[in-house]
């Protein structure tokens, strides 16, 4: 087991350190080939068959299918890679967000337009039991 | 000789970018965020900066995980604009200085600093945002530019007290540059803002405003935050904000502000921005 970390204690967030890394090489190297005009057609015409090229787990290529931002998230994927994947559906970085929060994007846009989620009950995992 | 003549520091989210390329830029949402830049530019117009060295970090653009690069500095001569998903965005390619970006590479590396070389390497919103906010839409850039950048992605990232200690190494390779030159440092990203999980949209104003006011007069301060403090206080995001002491140690003990702005929200993070005038 590795130590704890001073910021294992924050909610709802996944800090991208080298546990994380290591368990999402592939995925994210995955996500990093849609950086490619040719690998997004490829990719969109059958994900199936494009993800079978990637050593990523079976979970992994299951959340990508399902988009679940969440659970990329846990299996190792970085915001900035998992980006690739909606920038290829022609979404934003807003709805993806406000995919992860739970929250239709228009009750995430009214938040943010409301300044934002408050840090105030959100610092600390025994805020949020 | 160079020399630096003020810093600046600004936000670098991606919808900036779009607003800017799709013409929303007056639209009730986006008009007064962009209002609080057009003193920017006409500063800019007036100053007219031989070369900008603009601290930024690399969003899974240039950088995979294959390679991932604590601090690597852009020598090229010119650095293509990159196609992060959607296509490039439409922005005049970037023109670099490797005289000067090499001299200080081997400055900086002899102070103890172990940069890496980067001689091609495409720039992405990281770079372009900050660019197009200070000098609008021209059709090429007026000034050149040293890519730095910074990894804020992977952790652990830098501290705080690295970043500002970096700027004072960066500004003495600056100055020991035997060419006239009029070099502005910007340091970008930022502020507080959260992309991803369910605490996703975190945005804390006290907190920014206490770090806009504090990068002018207590830098020391901001140097001394930790990581986890970034992360709990302003969001896992907010961490890019070390990259504004990178610029804030290359600056003078004492600076004047010239602007500053600051706007929630900008797609899902909180848009600061400040000019610091050497003093």
């Amino acid at each position: 087991m590795s130590k704890p970390r001073p910021y294992d204690d924050v909610p709802g967030t996944t800090v991208f350190d080298e546990r994380m890394s290591r368990k999402g090489y592939h995925l994210n190297q995955f996500c990093m080939s849609l950086m490619k005009p040719e690998n997004r057609a490829r990719f969109k015409a059958d994900q199936r068959a494009y993800l079978a090229e990637w050593a990523m787990t079976d979970e992994q290529k299951q959340a990508v299918i399902d988009r679940d931002y969440n659970g990329l998230l846990s299996l190792g994927g970085n915001i900035y890679f998992l980006a690739k994947i909606f920038a290829c559906d022609g979404l934003s970085f807003q709805y993806a967000a406000s995919t992860m929060t739970g929250m239709s994007e228009e009750d995430y846009l009214s938040m943010m337009l409301s300044g934002g989620r408050s840090p105030e009950g959100n610092r600390s995992k025994s805020e949020w039991k | 000789m160079a020399r630096i003549t003020s810093g600046v520091g600004v936000s670098h989210v991606p919808a900036i970018g779009r607003a800017i390329d799709t013409g929303q830029t007056q639209t009730p949402y986006w008009k007064p965020l962009f209002d609080g830049f057009e003193f920017s530019r006409a500063w800019e117009e007036a100053e007219k900066p031989d070369v900008i060295f603009l601290v930024y970090n690399d969003h899974a653009t240039a950088f995979s995980l294959d390679f991932i690069p604590t601090f690597a500095i852009g020598c090229a001569d010119s650095f293509e604009v990159a196609d992060e998903g959607f296509g490039p965005r439409p922005v005049p390619r970037v023109e670099g200085c490797p005289d000067l970006a090499w001299h200080i590479a081997s400055s900086v590396i002899q102070q103890d600093f172990d940069l890496t070389v980067v001689n091609k390497m495409d720039v992405d919103h990281g770079l372009t945002v900050p660019m197009s906010l200070m000098f609008g839409q021209p059709e090429r850039w007026p000034c050149r530019v040293i890519p730095f950048a910074v990894n804020v992605v992977l952790y652990p990232v830098p501290s705080g007290r690295r970043c500002y200690a970096l700027g004072k190494a960066i500004r003495r390779a600056i100055e020991s540059f035997d060419e006239d030159l009029n070099v502005q440092i910007w340091g970008t990203g930022g502020m507080s803002h959260q992309l991803q999980g369910p605490r996703a949209g975190l945005i804390n104003q006290p907190w920014d405003q206490a770090f806009l006011r504090d990068i002018a007069v207590d830098p020391l301060r901001l140097a001394a935050i930790p990581p986890e403090e970034y992360i709990r206080e302003a969001g896992s995001e907010g961490i890019e904000l070390v990259m504004w002491l990178i610029m804030r140690g290359a600056l003078n003990e004492k600076v004047e502000v010239l602007h500053q702005h600051y706007r929630v929200p900008a797609s899902n993070t909180a848009v600061g921005h400040i000019i610091l005038k050497q003093a």
